[in-house]
Protein backbone atom coordinates (compact mmCIF):
# COMPACT_ATOMS: atom_id res chain seq x y z
CA UNK A 1 0.00 0.00 0.00
CA UNK A 2 1.90 3.11 -1.23
CA UNK A 3 1.30 7.11 0.39
CA UNK A 4 -0.76 9.27 -1.06
CA UNK A 5 -0.56 12.36 0.83
CA UNK A 6 2.56 13.55 2.49
CA UNK A 7 2.19 16.46 4.67
CA UNK A 8 5.98 17.49 5.94
CA UNK A 9 6.84 20.03 8.49
CA UNK A 10 3.49 22.38 8.10
CA UNK A 11 3.63 25.44 10.07
CA UNK A 12 0.57 28.14 9.08
CA UNK A 13 0.11 31.73 11.35
CA UNK A 14 -2.32 33.55 11.22
CA UNK A 15 -0.64 37.05 12.76
CA UNK A 16 0.42 36.22 16.01
CA UNK A 17 -1.92 33.17 16.06
CA UNK A 18 0.03 29.33 15.05
CA UNK A 19 -3.08 27.54 13.44
CA UNK A 20 -0.79 25.02 12.37
CA UNK A 21 2.56 24.24 13.93
CA UNK A 22 5.51 21.76 12.27
CA UNK A 23 2.91 19.29 11.01
CA UNK A 24 3.58 16.25 9.33
CA UNK A 25 2.02 13.09 8.54
CA UNK A 26 1.38 10.48 5.31
CA UNK A 27 -1.95 9.12 4.13
CA UNK A 28 -2.06 5.82 2.64
CA UNK A 29 -3.68 4.87 -0.65
CA UNK A 30 -7.23 3.57 -0.31
CA UNK A 31 -8.08 4.13 3.21
CA UNK A 32 -10.06 6.12 5.22
CA UNK A 33 -7.57 8.20 7.46
CA UNK A 34 -8.92 10.37 10.51
CA UNK A 35 -7.86 13.90 11.75
CA UNK A 36 -9.52 14.52 14.83
CA UNK A 37 -8.68 16.98 17.86
CA UNK A 38 -10.40 19.60 19.70
CA UNK A 39 -12.40 22.70 18.68
CA UNK A 40 -9.58 25.74 16.97
CA UNK A 41 -6.94 22.81 16.77
CA UNK A 42 -6.31 23.78 13.04
CA UNK A 43 -7.73 20.78 11.10
CA UNK A 44 -9.72 22.76 8.61
CA UNK A 45 -6.81 24.79 8.03
CA UNK A 46 -4.93 21.77 7.34
CA UNK A 47 -7.15 20.99 4.94
CA UNK A 48 -7.35 24.33 3.37
CA UNK A 49 -3.32 24.23 3.21
CA UNK A 50 -3.63 20.28 1.45
CA UNK A 51 -6.14 21.72 -0.76
CA UNK A 52 -4.46 24.91 -2.06
CA UNK A 53 -6.63 27.57 -0.31
CA UNK A 54 -4.20 28.56 2.06
CA UNK A 55 -0.43 28.57 0.93
CA UNK A 56 1.30 27.53 3.87
CA UNK A 57 4.46 29.58 5.85
CA UNK A 58 6.03 26.81 5.94
CA UNK A 59 6.20 23.32 4.68
CA UNK A 60 5.35 20.59 1.83
CA UNK A 61 2.51 18.92 0.28
CA UNK A 62 3.74 15.84 -1.64
CA UNK A 63 0.26 14.25 -3.44
CA UNK A 64 1.18 10.84 -5.49
CA UNK A 65 4.65 11.97 -5.48
CA UNK A 66 4.67 15.60 -6.53
CA UNK A 67 5.34 18.72 -4.47
CA UNK A 68 2.17 20.38 -5.17
CA UNK A 69 2.96 23.21 -2.49
CA UNK A 70 2.86 25.78 -5.20
CA UNK A 71 -0.08 24.81 -6.97
CA UNK A 72 -3.53 26.77 -7.40
CA UNK A 73 -6.68 25.13 -6.10
CA UNK A 74 -8.16 23.87 -9.46
CA UNK A 75 -4.94 22.24 -10.54
CA UNK A 76 -4.92 20.36 -7.55
CA UNK A 77 -8.22 19.47 -8.12
CA UNK A 78 -7.52 18.30 -11.73
CA UNK A 79 -4.90 16.12 -10.23
CA UNK A 80 -7.29 14.49 -7.73
CA UNK A 81 -7.51 16.32 -4.68
CA UNK A 82 -11.46 17.13 -3.65
CA UNK A 83 -12.55 18.42 -0.39
CA UNK A 84 -16.30 19.72 1.21
CA UNK A 85 -16.58 22.31 3.09
CA UNK A 86 -16.90 22.37 6.56
CA UNK A 87 -19.43 25.62 6.25
CA UNK A 88 -21.16 24.27 3.57
CA UNK A 89 -20.92 26.18 0.04
CA UNK A 90 -23.77 25.48 -2.00
CA UNK A 91 -24.41 27.35 -5.12
CA UNK A 92 -27.58 28.59 -3.75
CA UNK A 93 -29.49 29.56 -6.90
CA UNK A 94 -28.83 25.86 -8.59
CA UNK A 95 -30.88 23.02 -8.88
CA UNK A 96 -29.12 20.29 -6.78
CA UNK A 97 -28.43 18.19 -10.05
CA UNK A 98 -26.43 20.83 -11.78
CA UNK A 99 -24.41 21.67 -8.55
CA UNK A 100 -23.06 18.66 -8.82
CA UNK A 101 -22.63 18.73 -12.64
CA UNK A 102 -20.57 21.04 -11.78
CA UNK A 103 -17.92 19.00 -10.49
CA UNK A 104 -18.90 16.31 -13.07
CA UNK A 105 -17.61 18.85 -15.61
CA UNK A 106 -14.14 18.60 -14.38
CA UNK A 107 -13.79 14.42 -16.15
CA UNK A 108 -16.39 15.30 -18.71
CA UNK A 109 -16.95 17.86 -21.46
CA UNK A 110 -19.90 17.35 -23.21
CA UNK A 111 -23.20 18.57 -21.01
CA UNK A 112 -25.28 15.00 -21.10
CA UNK A 113 -22.49 13.22 -19.80
CA UNK A 114 -21.76 15.57 -17.07
CA UNK A 115 -25.51 15.19 -15.86
CA UNK A 116 -25.64 11.81 -16.36
CA UNK A 117 -22.43 11.69 -14.23
CA UNK A 118 -24.38 13.90 -11.94
CA UNK A 119 -27.52 11.81 -11.78
CA UNK A 120 -25.41 8.51 -10.59
CA UNK A 121 -23.81 10.36 -7.93
CA UNK A 122 -26.38 11.28 -6.81
CA UNK A 123 -28.36 8.58 -6.34
CA UNK A 124 -25.31 7.08 -4.95
CA UNK A 125 -25.47 9.95 -1.98
CA UNK A 126 -29.46 9.59 -1.53
CA UNK A 127 -29.98 12.55 -3.32
CA UNK A 128 -31.66 11.16 -6.45
CA UNK A 129 -35.06 12.30 -5.17
CA UNK A 130 -34.34 16.04 -4.65
CA UNK A 131 -32.39 16.74 -8.17
CA UNK A 132 -34.58 18.96 -9.06
CA UNK A 133 -34.90 21.33 -6.03
CA UNK A 134 -32.73 24.31 -5.61
CA UNK A 135 -29.99 23.89 -3.35
CA UNK A 136 -31.05 26.49 -1.41
CA UNK A 137 -34.29 24.07 0.09
CA UNK A 138 -32.11 21.33 1.06
CA UNK A 139 -31.85 20.79 4.95
CA UNK A 140 -28.54 20.70 6.89
CA UNK A 141 -28.21 17.05 6.04
CA UNK A 142 -29.12 17.14 2.45
CA UNK A 143 -26.40 20.44 2.05
CA UNK A 144 -23.87 17.89 3.41
CA UNK A 145 -24.70 15.00 1.36
CA UNK A 146 -24.64 17.44 -1.50
CA UNK A 147 -20.85 18.91 -0.34
CA UNK A 148 -20.22 15.25 -1.19
CA UNK A 149 -21.72 14.42 -3.79
CA UNK A 150 -20.10 17.68 -5.80
CA UNK A 151 -16.36 16.52 -4.84
CA UNK A 152 -17.54 13.21 -5.54
CA UNK A 153 -18.24 13.74 -8.96
CA UNK A 154 -14.72 15.40 -9.55
CA UNK A 155 -13.57 11.62 -9.49
CA UNK A 156 -11.30 12.24 -6.78
CA UNK A 157 -8.13 10.32 -5.80
CA UNK A 158 -8.34 11.90 -2.43
CA UNK A 159 -11.52 12.49 -0.63
CA UNK A 160 -11.03 15.71 1.87
CA UNK A 161 -14.30 15.62 4.34
CA UNK A 162 -14.75 18.04 6.79
CA UNK A 163 -17.13 17.61 9.46
CA UNK A 164 -19.96 15.77 6.49
CA UNK A 165 -21.49 14.22 9.36
CA UNK A 166 -21.54 17.21 12.09
CA UNK A 167 -25.05 17.78 12.67
CA UNK A 168 -26.94 14.49 11.25
CA UNK A 169 -29.03 12.61 13.18
CA UNK A 170 -28.51 9.09 14.43
CA UNK A 171 -30.92 7.66 11.88
CA UNK A 172 -29.13 9.95 9.07
CA UNK A 173 -25.81 9.15 10.22
CA UNK A 174 -26.98 5.33 9.82
CA UNK A 175 -27.57 5.88 6.23
CA UNK A 176 -24.16 8.08 5.30
CA UNK A 177 -21.29 5.66 6.64
CA UNK A 178 -21.97 2.86 4.26
CA UNK A 179 -21.74 5.44 1.44
CA UNK A 180 -18.69 6.50 3.26
CA UNK A 181 -17.30 2.81 2.82
CA UNK A 182 -18.32 2.32 -0.51
CA UNK A 183 -16.43 4.77 -2.00
CA UNK A 184 -13.02 3.80 -0.17
CA UNK A 185 -13.87 0.31 -1.44
CA UNK A 186 -14.20 1.71 -5.01
CA UNK A 187 -10.31 2.86 -4.27
CA UNK A 188 -10.91 6.79 -3.12
CA UNK A 189 -8.58 7.27 -0.40
CA UNK A 190 -10.46 9.43 2.42
CA UNK A 191 -8.92 12.76 4.66
CA UNK A 192 -11.53 12.75 7.36
CA UNK A 193 -12.33 15.85 9.87
CA UNK A 194 -14.70 14.05 12.13
CA UNK A 195 -16.01 14.33 15.91
CA UNK A 196 -18.26 12.38 15.79
CA UNK A 197 -16.24 9.64 17.59
CA UNK A 198 -18.73 6.78 16.70
CA UNK A 199 -18.16 7.59 13.16
CA UNK A 200 -14.69 7.78 12.95
CA UNK A 201 -14.33 4.39 15.50
CA UNK A 202 -16.59 2.63 13.23
CA UNK A 203 -14.92 3.99 9.75
CA UNK A 204 -11.06 5.24 9.83
CA UNK A 205 -8.49 2.41 10.04
CA UNK A 206 -5.70 5.26 11.31
CA UNK A 207 -5.93 8.46 13.13
CA UNK A 208 -3.98 11.48 13.63
CA UNK A 209 -4.97 13.61 16.48
CA UNK A 210 -4.29 17.21 15.97
CA UNK A 211 -4.39 19.58 19.07
CA UNK A 212 -3.44 22.94 18.99
CA UNK A 213 -1.90 22.68 16.01
CA UNK A 214 0.82 20.17 16.85
CA UNK A 215 0.29 16.37 15.90
CA UNK A 216 0.00 15.14 19.13
CA UNK A 217 -0.43 11.20 18.90
CA UNK A 218 -1.60 8.79 15.79
CA UNK A 219 -2.65 5.40 15.91
CA UNK A 220 -5.84 2.55 15.22
CA UNK A 221 -8.81 4.25 16.68
CA UNK A 222 -8.60 1.51 19.86
CA UNK A 223 -4.89 2.72 20.32
CA UNK A 224 -6.03 6.45 20.85
CA UNK A 225 -9.19 6.20 22.54
CA UNK A 226 -6.93 4.92 24.94
CA UNK A 227 -4.38 7.19 24.96
CA UNK A 228 -4.00 9.45 28.08
CA UNK A 229 -2.55 12.25 25.77
CA UNK A 230 -5.30 12.28 23.76
CA UNK A 231 -7.81 12.34 26.51
CA UNK A 232 -6.14 15.54 28.21
CA UNK A 233 -6.32 17.58 25.09
CA UNK A 234 -10.07 16.75 24.73
CA UNK A 235 -10.72 17.02 28.07
CA UNK A 236 -8.23 19.48 29.78
CA UNK A 237 -5.41 18.61 31.77
CA UNK A 238 -5.33 15.79 34.11
CA UNK A 239 -8.44 14.15 33.19
CA UNK A 240 -6.68 11.07 32.10
CA UNK A 241 -5.51 10.53 35.91
CA UNK A 242 -9.02 11.95 37.10
CA UNK A 243 -10.86 9.53 34.38
CA UNK A 244 -8.95 6.49 35.63
CA UNK A 245 -9.17 7.09 39.21
CA UNK A 246 -13.25 7.64 38.82
CA UNK A 247 -13.07 4.78 36.71
CA UNK A 248 -11.42 2.99 39.23
CA UNK A 249 -13.45 4.18 42.78
CA UNK A 250 -16.77 2.96 40.88
CA UNK A 251 -15.66 -0.71 40.56
CA UNK B 1 -35.40 22.90 -21.21
CA UNK B 2 -35.10 20.60 -24.58
CA UNK B 3 -32.60 21.39 -27.35
CA UNK B 4 -35.78 22.12 -29.40
CA UNK B 5 -37.30 24.79 -27.50
CA UNK B 6 -34.13 26.35 -25.89
CA UNK B 7 -33.08 27.18 -29.61
CA UNK B 8 -36.26 27.11 -31.11
CA UNK B 9 -37.83 29.95 -28.75
CA UNK B 10 -34.97 32.54 -29.95
CA UNK B 11 -35.63 31.58 -33.42
CA UNK B 12 -39.25 32.30 -32.60
CA UNK B 13 -38.57 35.72 -31.31
CA UNK B 14 -36.33 36.55 -33.98
CA UNK B 15 -38.87 35.96 -36.56
CA UNK B 16 -41.58 37.75 -34.92
CA UNK B 17 -39.46 40.55 -34.03
CA UNK B 18 -38.29 40.17 -37.99
CA UNK B 19 -42.05 40.40 -39.10
CA UNK B 20 -42.58 43.53 -37.60
CA UNK B 21 -41.51 46.40 -39.97
CA UNK B 22 -43.96 44.45 -42.90
CA UNK B 23 -46.77 45.80 -40.52
CA UNK B 24 -45.71 49.62 -40.21
CA UNK B 25 -44.20 52.19 -42.88
CA UNK B 26 -43.69 54.97 -40.05
CA UNK B 27 -39.70 55.56 -39.94
CA UNK B 28 -40.17 57.20 -36.65
CA UNK B 29 -41.16 53.62 -35.08
CA UNK B 30 -38.43 52.10 -37.57
CA UNK B 31 -35.86 54.48 -35.93
CA UNK B 32 -36.89 53.64 -32.83
CA UNK B 33 -36.65 49.57 -33.26
CA UNK B 34 -33.27 49.76 -34.22
CA UNK B 35 -31.87 51.88 -31.86
CA UNK B 36 -33.51 49.41 -29.27
CA UNK B 37 -31.85 46.51 -31.62
CA UNK B 38 -28.43 47.76 -30.81
CA UNK B 39 -29.20 48.34 -26.85
CA UNK B 40 -30.86 45.12 -26.87
CA UNK B 41 -27.36 43.77 -28.38
CA UNK B 42 -25.60 45.63 -26.37
CA UNK B 43 -27.52 44.63 -23.10
CA UNK B 44 -26.65 41.43 -24.30
CA UNK B 45 -23.19 41.41 -24.34
CA UNK B 46 -23.26 42.83 -20.63
CA UNK B 47 -25.71 39.81 -19.37
CA UNK B 48 -23.20 37.09 -20.30
CA UNK B 49 -20.17 38.72 -18.14
CA UNK B 50 -22.92 40.74 -15.61
CA UNK B 51 -25.86 38.25 -15.06
CA UNK B 52 -24.40 34.88 -15.82
CA UNK B 53 -21.01 35.58 -14.55
CA UNK B 54 -21.58 37.56 -11.71
CA UNK B 55 -19.24 40.35 -12.35
CA UNK B 56 -21.01 43.77 -12.56
CA UNK B 57 -19.50 46.16 -15.43
CA UNK B 58 -20.42 49.81 -14.82
CA UNK B 59 -17.34 50.33 -18.54
CA UNK B 60 -19.29 48.76 -20.88
CA UNK B 61 -18.91 51.76 -23.09
CA UNK B 62 -15.56 50.84 -23.33
CA UNK B 63 -16.82 48.12 -25.82
CA UNK B 64 -19.34 49.55 -27.71
CA UNK B 65 -16.92 52.37 -28.06
CA UNK B 66 -14.21 50.00 -29.48
CA UNK B 67 -16.49 49.18 -31.73
CA UNK B 68 -18.05 52.00 -33.07
CA UNK B 69 -14.52 53.41 -33.50
CA UNK B 70 -12.73 50.52 -34.72
CA UNK B 71 -15.80 50.41 -37.66
CA UNK B 72 -15.15 54.32 -38.28
CA UNK B 73 -11.45 54.48 -38.50
CA UNK B 74 -10.68 51.56 -40.40
CA UNK B 75 -12.76 52.62 -43.05
CA UNK B 76 -12.22 56.72 -42.72
CA UNK B 77 -8.38 56.52 -42.13
CA UNK B 78 -7.07 52.77 -43.00
CA UNK B 79 -9.64 52.69 -46.65
CA UNK B 80 -11.06 49.55 -45.40
CA UNK B 81 -14.53 47.90 -46.41
CA UNK B 82 -16.67 48.19 -44.03
CA UNK B 83 -17.56 44.26 -44.02
CA UNK B 84 -13.84 43.78 -43.88
CA UNK B 85 -13.78 46.33 -40.78
CA UNK B 86 -16.60 44.59 -38.84
CA UNK B 87 -14.96 41.50 -37.74
CA UNK B 88 -11.66 43.20 -37.21
CA UNK B 89 -13.18 46.02 -35.01
CA UNK B 90 -15.61 43.38 -32.89
CA UNK B 91 -11.44 41.54 -32.26
CA UNK B 92 -10.75 45.08 -30.70
CA UNK B 93 -13.29 45.36 -28.31
CA UNK B 94 -13.03 42.36 -27.24
CA UNK B 95 -9.03 42.55 -26.89
CA UNK B 96 -10.14 45.96 -24.59
CA UNK B 97 -12.25 43.55 -22.79
CA UNK B 98 -9.47 40.81 -22.30
CA UNK B 99 -6.83 43.36 -21.19
CA UNK B 100 -9.23 44.67 -18.42
CA UNK B 101 -10.04 41.49 -17.58
CA UNK B 102 -6.65 39.85 -17.05
CA UNK B 103 -5.54 42.71 -15.05
CA UNK B 104 -8.05 43.11 -13.01
CA UNK B 105 -9.43 39.38 -12.45
CA UNK B 106 -5.40 38.57 -11.62
CA UNK B 107 -5.30 41.32 -9.17
CA UNK B 108 -8.50 39.54 -7.77
CA UNK B 109 -11.05 42.29 -7.83
CA UNK B 110 -14.15 41.62 -7.14
CA UNK B 111 -17.81 43.49 -6.82
CA UNK B 112 -18.01 47.32 -6.77
CA UNK B 113 -13.69 47.72 -7.06
CA UNK B 114 -14.26 45.14 -10.62
CA UNK B 115 -17.26 47.67 -11.62
CA UNK B 116 -14.66 50.96 -10.51
CA UNK B 117 -12.27 49.93 -12.67
CA UNK B 118 -14.56 49.27 -15.55
CA UNK B 119 -15.77 52.71 -15.38
CA UNK B 120 -12.60 54.19 -15.09
CA UNK B 121 -11.00 52.03 -18.45
CA UNK B 122 -14.33 53.96 -19.94
CA UNK B 123 -13.52 57.01 -18.88
CA UNK B 124 -10.10 57.00 -19.87
CA UNK B 125 -10.64 55.68 -23.34
CA UNK B 126 -13.33 58.98 -23.86
CA UNK B 127 -10.80 61.20 -22.68
CA UNK B 128 -8.51 60.04 -25.25
CA UNK B 129 -11.11 59.81 -27.96
CA UNK B 130 -11.80 63.78 -27.11
CA UNK B 131 -8.19 64.52 -27.97
CA UNK B 132 -6.67 62.06 -30.23
CA UNK B 133 -6.33 62.99 -33.52
CA UNK B 134 -7.26 59.76 -35.15
CA UNK B 135 -10.54 59.40 -33.56
CA UNK B 136 -11.30 63.45 -35.00
CA UNK B 137 -10.98 64.89 -31.36
CA UNK B 138 -13.72 66.63 -30.18
CA UNK B 139 -14.82 67.50 -33.32
CA UNK B 140 -15.99 63.60 -33.58
CA UNK B 141 -15.76 61.12 -36.78
CA UNK B 142 -17.78 61.29 -39.68
CA UNK B 143 -18.43 57.99 -41.88
CA UNK B 144 -19.09 58.75 -45.59
CA UNK B 145 -22.34 58.25 -46.84
CA UNK B 146 -21.83 56.04 -49.72
CA UNK B 147 -25.36 54.25 -49.88
CA UNK B 148 -24.46 50.69 -50.57
CA UNK B 149 -25.33 47.46 -49.23
CA UNK B 150 -21.69 46.57 -50.15
CA UNK B 151 -20.47 49.64 -47.54
CA UNK B 152 -22.75 48.01 -45.12
CA UNK B 153 -25.33 51.61 -45.94
CA UNK B 154 -29.23 51.06 -47.22
CA UNK B 155 -31.17 52.71 -48.38
CA UNK B 156 -34.27 51.15 -46.86
CA UNK B 157 -34.40 51.19 -43.26
CA UNK B 158 -35.93 47.76 -42.84
CA UNK B 159 -32.93 46.14 -44.32
CA UNK B 160 -30.32 47.81 -41.61
CA UNK B 161 -33.59 46.31 -39.28
CA UNK B 162 -32.91 43.05 -40.22
CA UNK B 163 -29.34 42.89 -40.61
CA UNK B 164 -29.84 44.66 -36.53
CA UNK B 165 -31.86 41.72 -35.95
CA UNK B 166 -29.63 39.41 -37.43
CA UNK B 167 -26.65 40.33 -34.93
CA UNK B 168 -29.18 40.19 -31.64
CA UNK B 169 -30.30 36.86 -32.41
CA UNK B 170 -26.81 35.76 -33.69
CA UNK B 171 -25.78 36.91 -29.83
CA UNK B 172 -28.72 35.57 -27.52
CA UNK B 173 -27.89 32.11 -29.88
CA UNK B 174 -24.67 31.99 -28.45
CA UNK B 175 -25.58 33.38 -25.09
CA UNK B 176 -27.93 30.07 -25.14
CA UNK B 177 -25.31 27.73 -26.25
CA UNK B 178 -23.32 29.37 -23.74
CA UNK B 179 -25.81 28.44 -20.97
CA UNK B 180 -25.94 24.53 -22.60
CA UNK B 181 -22.01 24.06 -22.56
CA UNK B 182 -19.39 23.44 -19.61
CA UNK B 183 -18.06 27.13 -20.08
CA UNK B 184 -21.27 28.19 -18.80
CA UNK B 185 -21.81 26.00 -16.08
CA UNK B 186 -18.31 26.78 -14.74
CA UNK B 187 -19.53 30.43 -15.35
CA UNK B 188 -22.95 30.11 -13.46
CA UNK B 189 -20.62 28.42 -10.60
CA UNK B 190 -17.75 31.69 -10.18
CA UNK B 191 -21.06 33.41 -9.99
CA UNK B 192 -23.00 31.31 -7.34
CA UNK B 193 -19.68 30.87 -5.13
CA UNK B 194 -15.79 31.23 -6.46
CA UNK B 195 -14.68 29.32 -3.73
CA UNK B 196 -16.52 26.45 -4.13
CA UNK B 197 -16.12 26.36 -8.19
CA UNK B 198 -12.27 26.17 -7.55
CA UNK B 199 -12.65 23.56 -5.41
CA UNK B 200 -14.29 21.57 -7.82
CA UNK B 201 -11.43 22.19 -10.38
CA UNK B 202 -12.82 26.01 -12.20
CA UNK B 203 -10.06 27.84 -13.32
CA UNK B 204 -11.86 30.94 -11.98
CA UNK B 205 -9.65 33.53 -13.66
CA UNK B 206 -9.59 32.04 -16.79
CA UNK B 207 -13.47 31.73 -16.84
CA UNK B 208 -13.99 35.37 -15.92
CA UNK B 209 -11.50 36.22 -18.20
CA UNK B 210 -13.12 34.36 -21.51
CA UNK B 211 -16.25 35.67 -20.41
CA UNK B 212 -15.10 39.57 -20.43
CA UNK B 213 -13.80 38.69 -23.45
CA UNK B 214 -17.22 37.23 -25.40
CA UNK B 215 -19.16 39.85 -23.35
CA UNK B 216 -16.84 42.76 -24.91
CA UNK B 217 -17.11 41.17 -28.68
CA UNK B 218 -21.09 41.51 -28.11
CA UNK B 219 -20.68 44.70 -27.31
CA UNK B 220 -18.33 46.23 -29.46
CA UNK B 221 -20.71 44.37 -32.88
CA UNK B 222 -23.44 46.73 -30.99
CA UNK B 223 -20.84 49.37 -30.83
CA UNK B 224 -20.31 48.60 -34.88
CA UNK B 225 -24.00 48.76 -35.69
CA UNK B 226 -24.13 52.18 -34.15
CA UNK B 227 -21.41 53.03 -36.67
CA UNK B 228 -22.87 52.31 -39.18
CA UNK B 229 -26.35 53.48 -38.35
CA UNK B 230 -25.83 56.77 -37.37
CA UNK B 231 -22.46 57.58 -39.55
CA UNK B 232 -21.07 59.82 -36.90
CA UNK B 233 -18.77 59.26 -33.74
CA UNK B 234 -17.92 61.51 -30.78
CA UNK B 235 -16.24 60.34 -27.40
CA UNK B 236 -19.55 61.23 -25.59
CA UNK B 237 -21.69 59.35 -27.83
CA UNK B 238 -19.25 55.73 -28.36
CA UNK B 239 -17.57 55.93 -24.97
CA UNK B 240 -19.68 57.97 -22.80
CA UNK B 241 -21.79 56.60 -19.66
CA UNK B 242 -25.08 56.84 -21.09
CA UNK B 243 -24.32 53.26 -22.70
CA UNK B 244 -23.05 51.79 -19.99
CA UNK B 245 -25.89 52.61 -17.76
CA UNK B 246 -28.25 51.29 -20.55
CA UNK B 247 -26.70 48.02 -21.21
CA UNK B 248 -26.36 47.10 -17.37
CA UNK B 249 -29.76 48.32 -16.66
CA UNK B 250 -31.77 46.46 -19.12
CA UNK B 251 -30.66 42.73 -17.89
CA UNK B 252 -31.10 43.75 -14.53
CA UNK B 253 -34.57 45.00 -15.42
CA UNK B 254 -35.54 42.52 -17.69
CA UNK B 255 -33.78 39.60 -15.97
CA UNK B 256 -29.99 39.29 -15.56
CA UNK B 257 -28.67 35.94 -16.42
CA UNK B 258 -32.04 35.03 -18.44
CA UNK B 259 -31.08 35.09 -22.27
CA UNK B 260 -34.03 37.36 -22.99
CA UNK B 261 -34.24 39.64 -19.98
CA UNK B 262 -31.77 41.80 -21.86
CA UNK B 263 -34.45 41.90 -24.99
CA UNK B 264 -37.40 42.81 -22.55
CA UNK B 265 -35.20 45.29 -20.27
CA UNK B 266 -34.38 47.63 -23.09
CA UNK B 267 -37.77 47.17 -24.65
CA UNK B 268 -39.13 48.48 -20.92
CA UNK B 269 -36.60 50.72 -20.49
CA UNK B 270 -36.46 52.53 -24.41
CA UNK B 271 -40.23 52.49 -24.60
CA UNK B 272 -41.19 54.04 -21.37
CA UNK B 273 -38.10 56.71 -21.61
CA UNK B 274 -40.00 57.45 -25.16
CA UNK B 275 -43.31 57.76 -23.73
CA UNK B 276 -41.91 59.45 -21.13
CA UNK B 277 -40.26 62.12 -22.78
CA UNK B 278 -42.94 62.56 -25.20
CA UNK B 279 -46.03 62.97 -22.23
CA UNK B 280 -43.44 65.70 -20.22
CA UNK B 281 -43.35 67.31 -23.74
CA UNK B 282 -46.69 67.84 -24.21
CA UNK B 283 -47.13 68.78 -20.29
CA UNK B 284 -44.49 71.52 -21.11
CA UNK B 285 -44.41 72.30 -24.39
CA UNK B 286 -40.78 71.16 -24.85
CA UNK B 287 -38.21 69.07 -24.06
CA UNK B 288 -36.98 68.56 -20.91
CA UNK B 289 -33.44 67.11 -20.85
CA UNK B 290 -32.99 64.10 -18.89
CA UNK B 291 -35.87 63.31 -17.87
CA UNK B 292 -35.25 59.45 -19.41
CA UNK B 293 -32.42 59.45 -16.75
CA UNK B 294 -34.58 60.28 -13.99
CA UNK B 295 -37.41 57.40 -15.38
CA UNK B 296 -34.47 55.17 -15.40
CA UNK B 297 -33.58 56.04 -11.90
CA UNK B 298 -37.18 55.10 -10.85
CA UNK B 299 -37.14 52.05 -12.93
CA UNK B 300 -33.39 50.87 -10.70
CA UNK B 301 -35.38 51.62 -7.86
CA UNK B 302 -38.66 49.32 -8.20
CA UNK B 303 -36.52 46.63 -9.54
CA UNK B 304 -34.50 46.62 -6.78
CA UNK B 305 -37.66 46.40 -4.09
CA UNK B 306 -40.09 44.61 -5.95
CA UNK B 307 -37.65 42.71 -8.42
CA UNK B 308 -34.46 41.77 -7.73
CA UNK B 309 -34.46 39.21 -10.34
CA UNK B 310 -35.55 41.12 -12.72
CA UNK B 311 -39.27 41.02 -14.63
CA UNK B 312 -38.48 37.64 -15.91
CA UNK B 313 -37.56 36.42 -12.40
CA UNK B 314 -40.44 38.11 -10.82
CA UNK B 315 -42.95 36.32 -13.70
CA UNK B 316 -41.29 32.76 -13.08
CA UNK B 317 -42.02 33.51 -10.23
CA UNK B 318 -45.47 34.32 -10.08
CA UNK B 319 -46.35 31.24 -12.40
CA UNK B 320 -44.26 28.69 -9.81
CA UNK B 321 -46.70 30.60 -6.91
CA UNK B 322 -49.81 30.07 -8.92
CA UNK B 323 -49.11 26.37 -9.46
CA UNK B 324 -48.18 26.38 -5.78
CA UNK B 325 -51.64 27.80 -4.72
CA UNK B 326 -53.30 25.19 -7.11
CA UNK B 327 -51.46 22.25 -5.98
N1 LIG C 1 -8.67 33.00 8.34
C1 LIG C 1 -8.30 33.00 9.62
N2 LIG C 1 -7.77 34.11 10.19
C2 LIG C 1 -7.39 34.10 11.47
N3 LIG C 1 -7.47 33.04 12.29
C3 LIG C 1 -7.97 31.90 11.78
C4 LIG C 1 -8.40 31.81 10.44
N4 LIG C 1 -8.86 30.56 10.21
C5 LIG C 1 -8.72 29.90 11.36
N5 LIG C 1 -8.17 30.69 12.31
C6 LIG C 1 -7.82 30.27 13.68
O1 LIG C 1 -6.94 29.19 13.56
C7 LIG C 1 -7.23 28.21 14.55
C8 LIG C 1 -7.51 26.89 13.88
O2 LIG C 1 -8.76 26.97 13.22
P1 LIG C 1 -9.41 25.76 12.43
O3 LIG C 1 -10.65 26.26 11.81
O4 LIG C 1 -8.40 25.18 11.53
O5 LIG C 1 -9.76 24.74 13.60
P2 LIG C 1 -10.54 23.37 13.52
O6 LIG C 1 -9.63 22.37 14.08
O7 LIG C 1 -11.07 23.15 12.17
O8 LIG C 1 -11.72 23.65 14.54
P3 LIG C 1 -13.25 23.15 14.51
O9 LIG C 1 -13.23 21.78 15.08
O10 LIG C 1 -13.92 24.09 15.43
O11 LIG C 1 -13.72 23.21 13.12
C9 LIG C 1 -8.39 28.75 15.35
O12 LIG C 1 -7.86 29.38 16.52
C10 LIG C 1 -9.02 29.77 14.46
O13 LIG C 1 -9.62 30.79 15.20
MG1 LIG D 1 -12.90 22.94 11.34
Amino acid sequence: MGTLLTVENVTVRFGGLVAVDRASFTVAESTITGLIGPNGAGKTTLFAVVSGFLAPQQGRIVFAGADVTREPVHVRARRGIARTFQIVQPFAGLSVRENIAVGAYLRHRDRADALAEADRVACRVGLDRLLHLPAAALTVAGRKRLELARALATRPRLLLLDEVLAGLNPSELRDVLPIIRAIRDEGVTILMVEHVMQAVMSLCEHVHVLAQGRLLAQGTPAEIARDPRVIEAYLGHGAAQRLGSGASGHA
Amino acid sequence: MSKASAYGSVLALGAALGALPLATESNVLLNFLIFLLIVAVAATGWNLLGGYGGQFSFGHAAFFGTGAYGMAILQERAGLNAWAALPIAIALGAAVGRVIGVLAFRARLRGSYFALVTLAFAEVLRILANVLPMTGGAAGILIRLRIDPWHFQFADRRVFYWVALGFLVGALLLVRAMERCRFGAWLVAVRENEDAACALGVDTVAVKVAAITLSAAITAAAGCLYAQKFLYLDAAIAYGPWISVEALLAPVIGGAGTVFGPVLGALVLLGLGELTKAWIGTLTGGAVPGVDLVLFGVLLILCVAFAPRGILGLLSRLRFGLRWARS
